[in-house]
């Protein structure tokens, strides 16, 4: 099997201070690291090579520093990675993204599977692994919470909805985007960290990709950020410090006549 | 190419009209009013329910624009993308708007890229900007850390995915009138390369946090596994369903469906019950829209408390107990 995992390098926000002032997201000494959802992508596709044999390649497209993530990616089981970084690839939105990463995909053709994790921690968009098999013009689904069968030219997924799972099966090449509970992502080897350490990662421009100029980057993007500000979050709510066992009851009192006031009892 | 009407994805099951489909015309016909321009109700499927797209029509659609084929009697990607892009293409509309469910949020990023246009993913509000017309679509991002404003002002249509139950529906107005349309499409771009061999319904009943008027959630607080069924008990007191924080599915206290938060699921129900979770950041982004908030944390300091509308800063296995006893007596 021939497996495309697409990454992104993130923020590590899950301990993020915001300035109050500006709005805006305190960078220095934020580390940054795959995006966590990506890591359930790159598992599987290991999972997969382990089974089926094969061949996995990481793509990324970011600055020059989310060669560390490749490398990660790398030291989890992936085998090879190109790194896609040129300032015209700057101020991509989901378009420009998914079209860079498809051209470059394109290179590798033929392939058999995409994975892509459900969405990336800082965006929070999910758009570019459904933008990516639309741009290749392959089948894709997405929530993927289980690969169940891999057959000669088809794949059993199983994918997580609102109320169940539907049982799907696709056609391949195809793209998967999967959720977190689909496996537990392993941590590097020390094998797996020599060779990451070692690997020549190439890093591609728009010609290595044969990229549409006015497709990438800020001038390809549609949408506009046009401003950033801080969600409010304070309720200003009745907040109770019981001191003792009858403050306490009189806490848990106050809460049945909340609950009654607002009509849930 | 002038590029007129304001669109709204609509969503069935079964050929019912589910209601975040309504919640998003109460959002369509707010823009709609505020351009000017008609509100346009879009619905695939095989054989829809002809009172439920009426009923598009008395809460807020203008007009309906109905396409049944075998081939649409539930999602697939590429007939579902593939349908809505040729009528986009075929009527122009000015903006597309869907809700932010697993359908619309996977169709609409295809249909976005066949128009070659922009969307913005999951906006808790959208506006029109006076002076162009444009549409103003603001969506938490960083983990809910911040709010961004994004435009689309030089492509159409503008498209955007809204979160579900972050508004209610209209009340329906049965003196309303509209043109309901059926449309064919070509047959030859309902094709799908997927098939869907099976649909298992989630049999974990309290796992539907979503479309719940109380989720009682539970997190690292309880300390183990086995305390985790103290949530249990409470939501079952309150017919609510049962959320967790990602620690407590980290821990495998709840299954994954459970998660509440920007990882896992966005909920706004009537109310919310945190019970020992501090409030991450992910996991206030995925409460906002709740009704009521309730936390109950023995840490003073805990972020959960800041959206809290009544909060008790105690042991949760002191309170818990005394609030499962009145609840017991109340039922009685």
């Amino acid at each position: 099997m021939k497996i495309i995992v697409p990454i992104k390098q993130v923020p590590e926000t899950s301990n993020v201070s915001m300035d109050p002032e500006t709005g805006t997201m305190i960078r220095d000494g934020v580390e940054s690291i795959i995006n966590p959802l990506d890591l359930y992508a790159i598992e599987e596709s290991v999972k997969l090579k382990e089974e089926h044999g094969g061949e996995i390649l990481v793509i990324s497209m970011g600055p020059s520093k989310a060669e560390m993530a490749i490398r990660e990616a790398i030291s989890m089981g992936c085998d090879d990675g190109i790194l896609l970084s040129n300032k015209e690839f700057a101020g991509s939105d989901t378009l420009a993204t998914s079209y860079t990463l498809s051209q470059s995909i394109k290179k590798f053709n033929p392939y058999d599977l995409i994975i892509c994790g459900e969405r990336a921690t800082d965006g929070d968009t999910g758009q570019v692994g459904p933008g990516i098999a639309a741009w290749l013009d392959i089948p894709f689904t997405t929530y993927v919470s289980k690969i169940k069968e891999v057959n000669e030219n088809s794949m059993i997924v199983q994918r997580m909805v609102e109320t169940g799972y539907e049982i799907l099966e696709i056609e391949t090449p195809c793209l998967l985007t999967v959720v977190k509970e689909i496996n537990y992502p392993r941590l590097p080897s020390m094998r797996g960290k020599l060779l990451a350490k070692k690997k020549e990662i190439k890093t591609w421009g728009p010609d290595d990709i044969e990229a549409k100029r006015d497709y990438l980057g800020l001038e390809g993007s549609p949408t506009r950020v046009v401003k950033i500000s801080k969600p409010k979050v304070s309720r200003g709510g009745e907040i109770l410090m019981p001191k003792n066992e009858s403050e306490l009851d009189k806490a848990v009192d106050g809460l049945i006549e909340y609950l009654q006031k607002k009509e849930i009892i | 190419m002038s590029y007129k009407d304001v669109w709204v994805l609509s969503e069935q099951e079964d050929g019912k009209i589910k209601l975040v489909s309504y919640e998003l015309l109460t959002r369509g016909r707010f823009l709609a009013d505020k351009r000017n321009v008609k509100l346009v109700a879009i619905i695939l499927g095989k054989s829809i329910d002809k009172e439920g797209l009426q009923e598009l029509i008395y809460r807020g659609a203008d007009k309906v624009i109905v396409i049944e084929d075998t081939s649409l009697e539930y999602f697939l990607p590429e007939p579902y993308a593939n349908t809505v892009t040729s009528l986009i293409q075929k009527y122009n509309p000015e903006i597309i708007i869907a809700s932010a469910t697993t359908t619309g949020r996977t169709v609409m990023p295809a249909v976005a890229i066949k128009c070659i246009t922009g969307l913005t993913a999951d906006c808790t509000d959208l506006d029109i900007e006076e002076e162009t017309g444009n549409l103003i679509q603001t969506r938490p991002a960083i983990g809910g850390n911040i709010l961004a404003t994004i435009m689309t002002p030089k492509y159409r249509p503008q498209m955007a995915t809204v979160r579900p139950h972050s508004n209610k529906p209209l009340v329906p107005d049965n003196s309303r009138t509209g043109d309901i349309i059926y449309e064919k499409v070509d047959k030859s771009i309902l094709k799908s390369r997927i098939k869907k061999l099976e649909f298992k319904i989630n049999q974990d009943e309290d796992a539907n946090i979503q479309d719940a008027d109380v989720v009682i959630s539970g997190g690292k607080g309880l300390k183990k596994e086995d305390n985790f069924q103290m949530i249990h008990d409470i939501a079952a007191l309150l017919d609510g369903s049962v959320g967790a924080s990602r620690e407590a599915v980290d821990l495998k206290w709840a299954t994954y469906p459970h998660q509440v938060g920007l990882s896992g699921k966005t909920v706004s129900p009537k109310f919310y019950m945190a019970v020992g979770i501090s409030g991450s950041v992910q996991h206030l982004a995925g409460i906002k829209t709740a009704e009521n908030i309730v936390a109950i944390n023995s840490d003073p300091e805990a972020q959960i408390f800041q959206v809290a509308d009544y909060g008790i800063v105690a042991d949760l296995f002191e309170v818990l107990p005394v609030l499962t006893k009145k609840l017991e007596a109340l039922k009685q």
